[in-house]
């Protein structure tokens, strides 16, 4: 953590969302009443048809959309203009697509751009920098251009830009989307070896299992289940119910969790 | 049209620096008030989209294409700040990373194809826009004037330069009637594309075309099921005023159209030209082509640098021309039928 | 554009004039273009003189004659211009091989290719020792608006990833069977360039979210500080001194 140290934030957890509910200037409205929480450390999967809500979600939790009801509370500090800049260094969001992410010319840079934002300099900065890279495996791309760079680095690289912010949690939006079968696996891999709290939104049924003992599953707008990744997976009813569907020939059953 | 250095003189170029540097200013403030934070990536990306465009080749007859220059697209669809400032990137780039167009140019350059372009096109297009009806097809016609009319006027821009600034002492009348006449014509193919794109993009996102921004579908609220449009503020009396505005401003457009082709008409003899060209033309072209190949071929993706080689070519051969055939002088380099040539050799065609 | 960082014209090097501070090199560069354009152009031997300097910059750089020469192509299109000129300008006429030249427009024809052949050699000689990121950090450290670099750099940033968009679009119209053909298909590829724009601007949005989400205020953090001692100056701006000086000759002599 920065020098910024919160009281609250100890016993607090990481993520705290009640009564969450929004609808888009347009009139869409896409979070009916969103209440869960996530304590320090725990790695949750997000998962929900398309249209459930789920990137309107992740974005209340770093304040990029507000103006509906209810609250999103991170480590104990409440999302709103006061501690906006706080708030988006304690949420780190990882985009679905890493060319949105990777805006900077060098890896090192985009790497070092929230950091700086923050207000860090010099040699500390640089530091940061290494670390979050080598947290990904990806040190010694550090003055690569991102788009020299393949798909599932540029991914991990998008890892370590918000790891370089050392955030309270990690919201992953479709981590594993357009990634071959090793980079799939190298990326869990990286986030199982991560100590901060994950959020991943996903419809990647096989890799929340693997990666997340818990689930939540957020439908039309509300949180329609919150359980045990497994379990959650095996509830037939409810998989179909809220257009979950398993990769063919996929049993939740008779796998065991590495986590 | 990118000016190379030493074309304009040395105190001409740097007045127009003050005017770019200027104008790029205001537009920086624009933007900003504009897209606010939001300014660097979304001007960014639509620099970036509109270098790719220039890229994008449209064929015009066998043999022959041409390519965008997007200034009346990036008026339209970002609106004239965030036009100017995407326009004068991609110059400011082309200059320094690929030496097209001279950096004590860069003055002369961004005022003539930025500046000129933007404005021109965004006031036409916002004038049409108010006096046709409220619909996507007027947007459309409106897209197509104004960047008909934006090509020339930036001619006509460059020519005014060229008489402040010229270093050889060429009549400006003939300049003038030549780069307004073959920028008419280059205009033509412009204007389609523009028009066109433009029509793509509102049938997609209305929301995203910057100057039709009024012409969005009215709300909708939902009561008790059904769908009910939301009262439209103000939409009655923006109807009332356009009808002897209409008249007026259609008079107005049809009169600078029509002076554009009259005035280019005047200034050649293009049947002539036709025939003084065809001797010599064909070993001359050869030549040239020759050497256009190349550079291409260094300059990135393939069809791009013909694009827009071409089109720098298209516009000061053109110029040639017509000058030449004006003054019935001697003989002229000819350039038209040649491979992957552009407007340019179109508009010796057509002439 | 090719590959957007290192671009085109960039040529690898640990020359002297590669490690040259990226500021100090654009301010030389644009000094003396400056200066090449102040010249008289009745002074001939200036400008034999400027190509000199260039050729010995160009040595240090370890840049070949063949590259420079190469890239000197771009100006083709003003050559063409240029050779028109003897033709169609007024005044005085002389008579060479038979044919009547305007001597003011001969004049002129010389005056547009040397300063422009020496105008684009610079800017060749700039772009190939100068990456595309240290051009970008030299123009911030010049003082040009930091959102005017802002912008630039993201057109960089995404002007391959566009123009690749826009080559799978043309794929995909191709491997349907579509090949654009006349005035006729004009709509179909404006409507690609619709789509085009529409990509575009979305992935700006989504480009400024994912900046906002990391702390983006508006403003860059400044991340890296390109600084240049005395001596890289006086390295970097001797060429347009030494031009400043033959410009002045030519003007007096």
């Amino acid at each position: 953590m920065d020098a910024v140290t919160d009281t609250p934030a100890d016993t607090a957890p990481s993520l705290e969302v009640s009564g969450l509910a929004f609808a888009y200037p347009d009139g869409h409205q896409a979070l009916f009443g969103v209440d869960f929480s996530i304590a320090r450390g725990e790695r949750v999967a997000l998962l929900g048809p398309n249209g459930a809500g789920k990137t309107t979600l992740v974005l209340h939790l770093n304040g990029i959309l507000s103006g509906g009801t209810g609250t999103v509370t991170v480590a104990g500090l409440p999302v709103g203009k006061r501690h906006m800049a706080q708030i988006r260094r304690k949420v780190g969001i990882v985009f679905q697509d890493p060319d949105d992410q990777l805006f900077m010319p060098t890896v090192r840079e985009d790497v070092a751009f929230g950091p700086a934002a923050a207000g860090l300099k010099g040699a500390e900065l640089e530091a940061r920098v290494d670390r979050a890279l080598e947290r990904v495996g990806m040190a010694e791309f550090k003055d690569r251009p991102p788009h020299h760079l393949s798909f599932g680095q540029r991914r991990r690289v998008a890892v370590a830009t918000v790891l370089a912010m050392e955030p309270e949690i990690l919201v992953l939006d479709e981590p594993s989307s357009n990634l071959d079968p090793a980079s799939r696996r190298e990326l869990a891999d990286i986030l199982r070896s991560l100590d901060v709290t994950v959020l991943m939104v996903t419809h990647d049924l096989p890799y929340a299992l693997e990666l997340c003992p818990r689930s939540l599953v957020l439908s039309e707008g509300v949180i329609a289940a919150d359980g045990p990744t497994g379990e959650l997976l095996s509830d037939d009813a409810l998989m179909r119910a809220h257009r979950l569907e398993l990769p063919f020939g996929f049993d939740p059953r008779s796998v065991t969790m590495g986590a | 049209m990118h000016v190379p250095d030493g074309f304009i003189d040395a105190p001409t170029s740097v007045a127009t620096g003050v005017v770019a540097a200027g104008a790029v200013a205001v537009s920086l403030r624009g933007a900003r008030r504009e897209l606010d934070e939001r300014t660097a990536p979304l001007a960014g990306l639509v620099a970036a989209f509109i270098f790719a465009v220039q890229m994008l080749n449209f064929p015009v007859a066998a043999g022959t294409s041409g390519h965008l220059l997007g200034g009346a697209l990036a008026a339209i669809l970002v609106g004239p700040y965030t036009g100017v400032l995407c326009i004068s990137v991609v110059l400011l780039m082309q200059g320094i990373l690929f030496a097209d167009g001279g950096l004590t140019a860069l003055g002369v350059n961004i005022t003539d194809m930025a500046v000129v372009t933007v404005i021109v096109a965004y006031a036409v297009f916002r004038g049409l826009v108010k006096v046709l009806p409220r619909t996507r097809r007027s947007v459309t016609a409106a897209s197509f004037v104004a960047s008909l009319l934006s090509v020339p006027a930036a001619a006509l821009a460059f020519t005014f330069l060229y008489w402040i600034g010229g270093t050889t002492d060429v009549a400006i009348g003939k300049v003038a009637g030549a780069m307004v006449g073959v920028h008419l014509l280059i205009g033509i193919g412009e204007a389609a594309i523009t028009a066109l794109t433009v029509g793509a993009v509102i049938a997609v996102r209305p929301d995203l075309v910057h100057a039709a921004r009024d012409l969005r579908a009215p709300l909708k609220l939902r009561v008790g099921g059904e769908l009910v449009d939301a009262p439209a503020p103000e939409a009655a009396p923006a109807a009332a005023r356009t009808s002897h505005r209409t008249v007026w401003l259609a008079g107005l457009a049809a009169s600078v159209v029509l002076a554009g082709f009259v005035s280019f008409y005047a200034s050649a003899d293009p049947d002539g030209l036709e025939k003084v060209a065809a001797d010599h033309g064909i070993d001359r072209k050869a030549e040239e082509h020759a050497v256009a190949d190349s550079p291409l071929a260094d300059y990135g993706v393939k069809d791009v640098d013909d694009a827009r080689l071409s089109g720098g070519l298209a516009g000061v051969i053109g110029v040639g021309l017509t000058v030449v055939a004006g003054s019935a002088v001697f003989w002229a380099v000819r350039q038209r039928r040649a491979g992957d040539t552009s407007p340019s050799s179109t508009t010796v065609e057509n002439v | 554009m090719g590959a957007g960082h290192a671009h085109r014209l960039y040529r690898r090097g640990d020359s002297p004039v590669h490690a040259l501070p990226p500021h100090t090199k654009l301010a030389a560069v644009f000094a003396f273009v400056l200066v090449v354009v102040s010249t008289p152009r009745e002074a001939m031997w200036a400008f034999g003189v400027y190509a000199l300097l260039l050729a010995v910059v160009a040595h240090h750089a370890r840049v070949p004659a063949g590259f420079l020469l190469k890239r000197l192509l771009i100006e083709v299109p003003f050559v063409a211009f240029a050779v028109l000129m003897p033709f169609v300008a007024e005044g005085e006429r002389v008579e060479v091989l038979g044919l009547s030249l305007s001597v003011s427009g001969l004049w002129g024809a010389w005056n547009v290719l040397a300063k422009g052949t020496l105008g684009v050699a610079a800017s060749v000689l700039l772009a190939a020792t100068t990456e595309l990121r240290e051009l970008l950090l030299g123009l911030q450290r010049l003082k040009l608006p930091p959102l005017l670099v802002q912008i630039a750099s993201f057109m960089i940033r995404y002007g391959d990833l566009i123009t690749d968009e826009m080559r799978r679009m043309r794929i995909a119209r191709e491997s349907r069977g579509f090949e654009a053909r006349g005035v006729r298909h004009w709509g179909v590829l404006a409507k690609s360039a619709g789509a085009l724009f529409i990509r575009s601007y979305e992935r700006g949005e989504r480009v400024h979210l994912a900046m906002v989400s990391r702390g983006y205020a508006g403003a860059m953090p400044v991340i890296d500080e390109v600084a240049a001692s005395r001596a890289q100056w006086s390295h970097a701006l001797a060429l347009p001194a030494a031009a400043l000086v033959v410009c002045l000759l030519g003007w007096m002599l």
